[in-house]
């Protein structure tokens, strides 16, 4: 159901800075829509986006209605160490998807 | 018969003091944000209490104009040197327009190295979107910038 396309340089020196952006498919929901028969659409959206770095969060985001669907997120993170960067979204309900890339730092 | 109106003068006059005294600290509280609709200033206000929100070294870059609101490219860019000492702690997005006046939040560190994050944003109509940064030492900031939408995504949103 979920795709997930992250951009992470393969390698990158000690202490640059980096981009990192990270795109994930979900429909985000709003909950203020209505459909054709005037109800409600129920709200679907994912709330949190968390990134680790070795194990470290770097960078968190809450999500409120207001992000587009397939939410899209560039930020940047120093080139501490060659380690794994895990990223995690979590939705309303707690369900949660992974992935993660892997950076050499020279 | 004249105490009673040298008290009701007393009164009056009091009551004219405290009164512009607070139209005062209300334009104060006000101003960061003057084009912001309550809604906005409440929500600031849950986030970050009573402190003062000045403008400055926040830059928010978002389209002039926008075909619809689905998906509007927003990027916050924050000036600090991203140190252990000095480093921007949150930043928080705000819509005077939206149903809701909280749009996202972001969480950030001195591991991050640059304060600046881009993503896409839903907008129900034309407004400023504004957007506040809290640093390490306490200090909140903000800075705004305004799209022009199009077709209204108040009923898509």
């Amino acid at each position: 159901m979920t795709g997930i396309r992250i951009s992470v340089p393969d390698t990158a020196e000690t202490g640059e800075v980096i981009e990192i952006r990270v795109l994930i498919q979900h429909p985000m929901e709003s909950g203020f829509r209505r459909d054709n028969r005037g109800g409600l659409i129920p709200r679907d959206i994912l709330t949190r986006f968390e990134c680790t770095y070795s194990g470290k969060a770097v960078f968190v985001a809450d999500f409120h209605p207001a992000i587009a669907a397939n939410p899209l997120l560039s930020f940047n993170t120093v080139a501490a160490e060659s380690g794994t960067l895990n990223f995690r979204w979590i939705d309303q309900n707690g369900a949660v998807w992974e992935d993660s890339a892997e950076i050499i730092v020279t | 018969m004249r105490t009673d109106e040298r008290q009701a003068l007393s009164i009056s006059r009091r009551s004219l003091i405290t009164g512009v005294a607070g139209l005062g600290t209300l334009a104060l509280i006000r101003s960061p944000a003057a084009a912001a609709p309550e809604d906005v200033i409440a929500a600031q206000r849950a986030l970050f209490g009573d402190r003062e929100i000045q403008t400055g070294r926040v830059m928010v870059t978002m389209p002039p104009i926008a075909e619809n609101g689905f998906s509007v490219p927003f990027e916050v860019e924050v000036d600090s040197p991203m140190t252990e000492d000095d480093h921007v702690v949150q930043i928080a997005v705000f819509s005077p327009r939206n149903p809701l006046p909280d749009m996202a939040r972001f969480h950030l560190g001195p591991r991050a190295g640059r304060a600046r994050v881009a993503t896409r944003i839903r907008m129900s109509g034309t407004q400023a979107i504004t957007a506040v940064a809290e640093m390490s030492d306490g200090s909140l900031w903000s800075g705004s910038a305004e799209t022009v939408v199009t077709l209204a995504a108040c009923i898509i949103l």
